[in-house]
């Protein structure tokens, strides 16, 4: 009789566990497929609008089929140069000093925590802030303004990867490098940082792939543009901003444009994604040292 | 150096100082009865929330879009991020393992302005022809899914698409803090006699507990300031029904949709405080999530992803 029961008690345990191991694998399921349908129809239409044209015209007027966005890529490169030039020094500097200098202190965890709870304050935020900041003086949209709001978004991601991939250098280094006398300053930047170096550009390249892709913070600073524009102190053109103007539009010719635009943008976030987990898991930075 | 690490925390106060300066007008105005009074339309007697030409400004539809969507998204991203971290954690089979986590990974750097490419061309028509006829036919009794929409836009569509964006961040924060429990704590539970389910729920859900309720509130984080996505899919009408199939509008998708075609100060000021609202409560659940977070993995030997 107990050896009944407690032969069915487990026989029941192993019926859930099997349930819990298929819901498992259900929910994983239900996860990936909208994934790799996005990506798939992604693809399929990006690639089958994506042509010559989309790269080297601007856009027609509206009723025009063809047209391109040259002007769209011209607009965020400039965007994201500007905001590189802001983010990159800032943000590597930052990180630098929350794993080398400030490394368990009360201020650098306080630094560290604000960075990550910058991180997740809503792009849109940041683009109300920054047009009240520069917008609303200068009376016009611009596309320094733009650059600023992206360039602030880089610099808490930056930070946090920089000081994350400084961690992964090996302790000995530094050791040796003390050790044969050299400043604490110098062995930072010429020990430290070259040897992390391939980690900190990657990590510089991920920030750089997400801001690319924001929308938000564009939409009432740099505006967007219809013509090709160069000027910081005129409203300008950018890819992301243009693939949200083309997608709400009615028109299908807009539509394409819109789905190569978001294939172009795919491809250098895949790149730099790729980037970073190669060099994170593939151990370059201590085959480095 | 230091100077640098000090910006992080002047952007924190340059963008607190800018909004509560803009919002001025509003709340002065306003005061705390902007995020729940209710106008009155003078011609029709209807209820009124947001009427920019004559001056009649309340958040209230919006903080209600706001929560209604991202708790739809909480709903249905949280048990399959959940069931995700532990595949991928406890059975998944090593070699599925890199290319799974490397996807979701992957998605979490898609910008939101593609899902909303997506949404606006696959999901919503989906919905529109499949899935909202048999909502309506099935759970229509509820009064949460009425059919006075026709579009394929509103709050489903947007809960949707939010929990398909906030699902690779719940999951990847889930999947941190369980591989954060020590193997010892698994191997005991093991040795015991217990089923892997079992040992996943004595072992490894109990002690990460903490983290994963963390990683849901920073999901919810993302969900409540998500903009782009969400603009193109929820319809933008500041209303409140009581149907998830019909059109809202959030504290986000405002702002994106207004701020540039506003010109009257009081608007400007109005959406400013809507930001400004969204910029606290971000924080406060941004930081809660992280304390919650580090206080697992804290101490944790670091592992590779």
């Amino acid at each position: 009789m107990k050896s009944d029961q407690f032969k069915t008690r487990s026989k029941v345990r192993t019926i859930i566990d099997h349930l819990v191991t298929s819901l498992a694998v259900i929910a994983t399921a239900l996860v990936v497929t909208p994934l790799v349908a996005i990506f798939i129809y992604l693809v399929y239409k990006g690639a089958s609008s994506l042509n010559l044209a989309f790269f080297t015209q601007v856009p027609k007027p509206v009723g025009e089929p063809g047209g391109g966005m040259a002007n769209a890529i011209l607009g965020s490169g400039i965007l994201l140069g500007l905001a590189s030039s802001i983010g990159v020094p800032i943000g590597i500097s930052g990180g630098i000093y929350l794993a080398e200098f400030g490394r368990g202190t009360k201020l650098a965890n306080a630094v560290r925590f604000t960075a990550d709870v910058l991180n997740g304050v809503p792009s849109i935020v940041m683009g109300v802030a920054i047009y009240a900041l520069i917008v609303n003086p200068q009376k016009h949209y611009s596309a320094f303004s733009g650059g600023v709001a992206l360039g602030i978004m880089m610099i808490p991601t930056v930070c946090r990867t920089t000081e994350e991939m400084l961690l992964m250098v090996p302790h000995a280094v530094r050791e040796a490098a003390l050790g044969l006398g050299v400043p604490n300053w110098r062995s930072v930047l010429s020990i430290t940082l070259k040897t992390a170096s391939p980690g900190v550009i990657t990590g510089c390249m991920l920030a750089f792939a997400r801001v690319a892709g924001e929308t938000a913070p564009l939409i009432f600073t740099a505006l967007g543009n219809q013509f090709w524009s160069t000027s910081l102190n005129q409203p300008i053109a950018a890819l992301p901003l243009q693939i949200y103007v083309y997608a709400i539009s009615p028109y299908d010719d807009w539509h394409r444009l819109a789905w190569a635009g978001a294939l172009v943008l795919i491809i250098l976030i895949v790149l730099a994604v790729s980037l970073v987990r190669y060099v994170t898991s593939r151990g370059v930075l201590k085959g480095a040292s | 150096m230091v100077l640098c690490a000090f910006s992080i925390f002047g952007i924190v106060i340059l963008i607190a100082w800018q909004l509560i300066l803009r919002s001025q007008l509003a709340w002065d105005k306003f005061g705390m009865s902007f995020f729940y009074q209710v106008f009155t339309d003078s011609y029709t007697q209807q209820k009124l929330y947001w009427d920019p030409v004559n001056e009649h400004f309340s958040a209230l539809p919006f903080v209600f879009g706001t929560l209604v969507s991202s708790f739809l998204a909480l709903l249905l991203a949280v048990p399959l991020a959940v069931g995700l971290a532990i595949f991928l954690t406890e059975m998944c089979p090593r070699a599925l393992r890199g290319p799974l986590a490397f996807l979701t990974e992957l998605l979490a750097a898609i910008p939101s302005v593609i899902y909303g490419l997506w949404a606006v061309f696959v999901l919503v028509p989906l919905l529109r022809e499949h899935v909202n006829p048999l909502l309506i036919r099935s759970l229509g009794w509820t009064g949460l899914f009425g059919d006075d929409n026709p579009t394929g836009l509103g709050f489903v569509a947007a809960g949707v698409i939010l929990a398909i964006m906030i699902l690779p961040i719940i999951s990847s924060l889930t999947r941190e803090v369980m591989t954060a429990v020590p193997h010892s704590q698994r191997e005991a539970v093991l040795a015991l006699g217990a089923t892997r389910w079992e040992m996943i729920r004595m072992a490894v859900l109990r002690n990460a507990r903490i983290g994963i309720v963390g990683a849901i509130i920073l999901g919810l984080g993302r969900a409540l300031g998500e903009t782009m996505a969400v603009t193109m899919v929820i319809g933008n009408s500041p209303e409140i029904h009581h149907s998830l199939l019909a059109n809202g509008s959030t504290m986000a998708s405002v702002i994106a949709n207004e701020y540039a075609e506003a010109s009257a100060d009081m608007h400007l000021s109005a959406l400013t405080e809507i930001g400004l609202a969204l910029f606290i409560v971000t924080i406060i659940v941004n930081a809660l999530a992280q304390l919650l977070v580090w206080a697992v993995t804290r101490g944790a030997p670091r592992q590779a992803h």
